[in-house]
């Protein structure tokens, strides 16, 4: 176990930049996770870590000592693939073995830490079967083993449970997470999947073009996001995005969305927003707060009246679809208060939630 | 959909259904007419030297029988005088140890160098692995007159340890080429994972590579064989004495003499000289098929 750090990590092909000057701290025991669109560099950070690609400029350090130039073996790390990389000729144990082989550990040892890993994953009964005879989730579960029999000071997950069907990935999720309460080791997982990132990181690094644009817990990322990037990346279904103007009302301010739409802006929020009043910005709220009113009739400024053009009931919930100014917008409501497409429907803005943008810049005001 | 179709039997679907069996039935009869065809096409050979072996020299003589059936008798006669009165059974040993050697040698240098070519990227690799392949395209009958040269100034004319260094020109390149692209299909992150595993480049090939790629080494193996087993212009070039001389030039050198041929004993001896490549090619052919990688990965 131990702490990982990044200290302006370049990594480039020929011209292409595909990480730039990146820095990371990763205390001991915490799982992160690095998140973002394909081709956003994480998981040339993560093969970086794990010794898979040379770094170009900066430095590596785990657990207080630089690996820039060690190989792969020398840094006990483990690591787990996107399509598990499982030795077809072997069975599980040996897979999971063949690391604890290589390093000359005693067979009675071997034995008891595969056992141990086995018992973990619930696994026991496939330690004599050939990867060809297990199924996804099981291959996916003897790669995990073949990484904690080690007992690495870092574990590196490479997008685990892209190959797994929906359910499966659910399932699987919960055992990584239950699997990292238990060996406790520090943890660096990559995945485009932002529900993946929120559920299992204590804190997740949000990338983009080689770039980090955020550092957080996934509560600080889903309420503070730092970019409009973050903003829209994390949440799901995305947050909505609209140009508006803002300007002065009265000794408040309101965010004008459209000839007939202005949202009041809460007071605790006045003075971060006074130097942009009169000009261009981005509105950024979320579906989920935009609801139906839910105020009981006591008029605040922030209902409107829209036109549904996609109604999709969700069970617990029903998202629907509707313009304003030709922006598309997403809201979450009651499936009780929905009406059908076409539907005039009256919806509320929790302007508590809201977030400026600056279109130049697209940082969070 | 089929017991879909017993419970309602409706106007529709019957007719797909016979005509699609129709057709079905017209495929199985035509591919079934020309595999005959070729299968006798092929056997007649085999047939015909198994009739010549088993006939006495008299029979074949006598011209007035049809030479496709034998008449006089099942003899072992051929058999037994070309084991005991000539050198076949000193052929036999040379080409065995040729053979073996070859195949030895060419599979060390071709896993080596496919492995290098294939998984390890370096400057010209790929120019190199193409260079490789080339090098086959150049036909034994263009290459012999030089490679006369080299065994001459070597001191190995006339001698089958020419041959054991001869014939891995023929077979590494086209071994190599066969393996680079068995080494290439095996994912990357089975290398990369062996690599944080704690493996070295060699321990990744012989515990990782040279198992999962054991149908194509096998493949290799058998190419390499087949090569050298009936390798001609060679040995026809550079050995003329019989206690050096390997199956394929001997038997015939040694069973016609001017314009005499010893049909029977010629017969006999392709027999026995075909008899290893049929019997390995029957057991290593289940492992061509056998689908090891199966498995590695997501499949």
């Amino acid at each position: 176990m131990a702490e990982v750090a990044l200290r302006q990590v370049v990594k480039k092909y020929g011209d292409v930049e595909a990480v730039r000057a990146i820095d990371l701290d990763i205390p001991n025991n915490e799982f992160v996770v690095l998140v973002g669109p394909s081709g956003c560099g994480k998981s040339t950070t993560l093969r970086m870590i794990a010794g898979l690609e040379e770094i170009t400029s900066g430095d590596i350090s785990i657990g207080g000592q630089v690996v820039n130039d060690l190989p792969p073996k020398d840094r006990d790390i483990a690591m787990v693939f996107q399509n598990y990389a499982l030795y077809p000729h072997m069975t599980a144990f040996d897979n999971m073995a063949f690391g604890l082989k290589l390093r000359k550990f005693s067979k009675a040892e071997i034995k008891q830490r595969v056992e141990h890993a086995a018992r973990i994953l619930d696994i026991t009964e496939l330690l004599d079967r050939r990867p060809k005879a297990l199924s996804g989730g099981q291959r996916q579960r003897v790669a995990m083993g073949r990484a904690i029999v080690r007992n690495p000071k870092v574990f590196l997950f490479d997008e685990p449970l892209s190959n797994l069907d929906a359910k499966l990935r659910v399932q699987m999720r919960t055992e990584i997470k239950r699997v990292h309460q238990k060996v406790k080791t520090t943890t660096v997982y990559v995945t485009h999947d932002q529900v993946e990132a929120m559920t299992l990181a204590d804190r997740v690094v949000v990338m983009s073009q080689g770039r980090i644009e955020q550092i957080g817990t996934p509560h600080e990322l889903y309420h503070h996001p730092r970019t409009r990037f973050v903003a829209g990346f994390i949440g799901s279904p995305a947050m909505n995005f609209i140009p508006c103007r803002l300007e002065q009302a009265g000794s408040g301010l309101r965010a004008r969305v459209s000839d007939t739409i202005a949202l009041p802006v809460p007071s605790s929020r006045e003075a971060r927003y006074r130097s942009v009043v009169g000009k261009e910005v981005v509105l950024g709220l979320r579906p989920e707060h935009i609801t139906e009113p839910r105020h009981n009739g006591r008029a605040d400024g922030c209902d409107f009246d829209v036109t549904l053009d996609v109604v999709e009931p969700m069970g617990m919930e029903t998202m629907v679809f509707f313009t304003i100014n030709g922006t598309e917008f997403c809201s979450r409501v009651e499936p009780s208060s929905a009406g059908d497409a076409g539907a005039k429907m009256r919806l509320h803005a929790n302007v508590d939630h809201m977030h400026l943008i600056d279109p130049a810049s697209g940082a969070v005001i | 959909m089929s017991t879909a179709t017993l419970v309602l039997p409706t106007g529709k679907t019957a007719p797909t259904r016979s005509s699609l069996r129709r057709s079905r039935r017209w495929a199985l009869f035509a591919s079934y007419f020309f595999l005959i065809l070729f299968a006798i096409f092929f056997l007649m050979p085999p047939y015909y030297m198994v009739v010549t072996a088993l006939k006495s020299d008299a029979e074949m003589a006598r011209l007035a029988t049809n030479p496709w059936f034998i008449f006089d008798g099942v003899t072992l006669d051929q058999f037994r005088i070309l084991l005991t009165q000539t050198d076949f059974l000193i052929f036999f040993k040379n080409t065995v140890i040729v053979t073996v050697c070859v195949v030895a040698i060419t599979m060390v240098i071709s896993v080596l160098a496919a492995f290098a070519l294939g998984r390890m990227r370096f400057w010209g690799s790929s120019i190199l692995a193409t260079g490789i392949f080339l090098t086959y395209l150049v036909p034994d009958t263009l290459l012999f007159i030089p490679m006369f040269q080299i065994v001459k100034s070597i001191g190995l004319l006339n001698s089958y340890w020419g041959m054991v260094l001869v014939y891995p020109t023929l077979t590494v390149p086209f071994c190599t080429w066969i393996m680079i692209g068995y080494f290439q299909s095996i994912p990357k992150e089975l290398d990369e994972a062996a690599l944080i595993d704690g493996a070295g480049h060699m321990q990744m090939l012989l515990k990782i590579f040279i198992p999962v790629a054991l149908p194509g080494i096998i493949a290799a193996m058998i190419f390499a064989f087949t090569v050298s087993w009936a390798a001609f212009v060679y040995p026809m070039a550079f050995l003329y004495s019989s206690d050096q001389q390997v199956l394929t030039v001997g038997t015939v050198t040694s069973l016609i003499r001017g314009d005499v041929y010893k049909w029977g004993m010629l017969m006999a001896g392709a027999l026995l000289a075909a008899a290893p490549p049929l019997v390995i090619y029957a057991f290593l052919m289940d492992y061509y098929i056998a689908g090891l990688t199966a498995g590695a990965t997501k499949g």
